[in-house]
């Protein structure tokens, strides 16, 4: 129990591990387009966890920089999956992603 | 503040976002799954707090609450009419999401806890880090930055094209 205590390293890799494993089976199991993208921002956000964690407990400044960039591609992401998804609507009348299965209308 | 205050704080906002992100991926409510992460975006805030990487917390509220949790919700209730259909999203392929789930859990949790080999530095991050952050990106990160801020543009114009609505009378595009 004493181990637990003083937040170490392991503590910020196992909450990134639990987030990373929702993700996918968010991705994996989820029927709807956009509960699937929501699994993707989880993984998003656990990479960064683990980014955060490293770079702190490394003293350099790296890792922060980079989940800088991972926010504003995850923000580039989702717009365009939303469009994507948009579109699939418009054409399908549905975001089941299991029904979506031609390429051209 | 007291090393337990700390741990204390620390599990809380843990619970927080270990708890939420279950709940979005379980719930079978796609509105009840966009509200609870939003909780689960709050919660890793807090955690980027804790790593101190203040700055990075102040962007994550602002760009996943402010941009991406609305664009989802925006989603949600733009391709279900709220009014009159029912928000469940079905499963499928259970089977192997669970296997997938914890065997990857398994895995990573028992390389982590058993084996001891992660040496801290000896100088680690401490107090705000904005300035070093500024710094960093005028400096070293200046052209990842740009080229960043440019593949943002594209996006977001890509974005906008895709999502436009087209008149019925204008067939040729």
């Amino acid at each position: 129990m004493e181990h637990l205590i003083p937040i170490g390293l392991n503590h910020y890799l196992t909450i990134s591990a639990l987030l990373l494993g929702f993700g996918l089976f968010a991705v994996m199991t989820r029927k709807n387009a956009i509960v699937v993208l929501m699994g993707v921002e989880l993984i998003l956000n656990a990479a960064n966890i683990n980014f955060l964690a490293f770079s702190k407990y490394n003293g350099g400044i790296g890792g922060v920089m980079f989940s800088l960039f991972v926010i504003v591609i995850a923000a580039a992401e989702a717009a365009i999956a939303l469009a994507i998804v948009i579109n699939i609507f418009k054409i399908f009348k549905s975001v089941d992603i299991s029904s979506v299965d031609t390429m051209k209308e | 503040m007291s090393n337990l205050t700390y741990t204390v704080i620390f599990y809380i906002f843990a619970a927080i976002t270990v708890f939420s992100a279950a709940f979005v991926v379980f719930s079978r409510n796609v509105i009840y799954s966009a509200f609870s992460l939003l909780f689960t975006f709050f919660g890793v805030a807090a955690l980027y707090v804790f790593l101190s990487a203040d700055f990075i917390a102040v962007t994550q509220v602002v760009v996943y609450v402010g941009g991406i949790l609305v664009l989802l919700l925006f989603g949600v209730m733009f391709t279900k009419s709220i009014m009159n259909t029912e928000l469940k999203s079905d499963v499928l392929h259970i089977i192997p999401g669970t296997l997938i789930l914890a065997g990857m859990l398994g895995a990573l949790l028992y390389t982590f806890y058993t084996t001891h080999t992660w040496k801290p530095s000896e100088i680690q991050l401490h107090g705000s880090i904005v300035e070093r952050i500024g710094y960093e990106t005028m400096s070293h990160y200046v052209l990842p930055f740009e080229m960043v801020s440019i593949l943002l543009l594209a996006a977001l114009i890509g974005a906008a094209f895709l999502a436009r609505f087209d008149k019925p009378d204008n067939k040729n595009l």
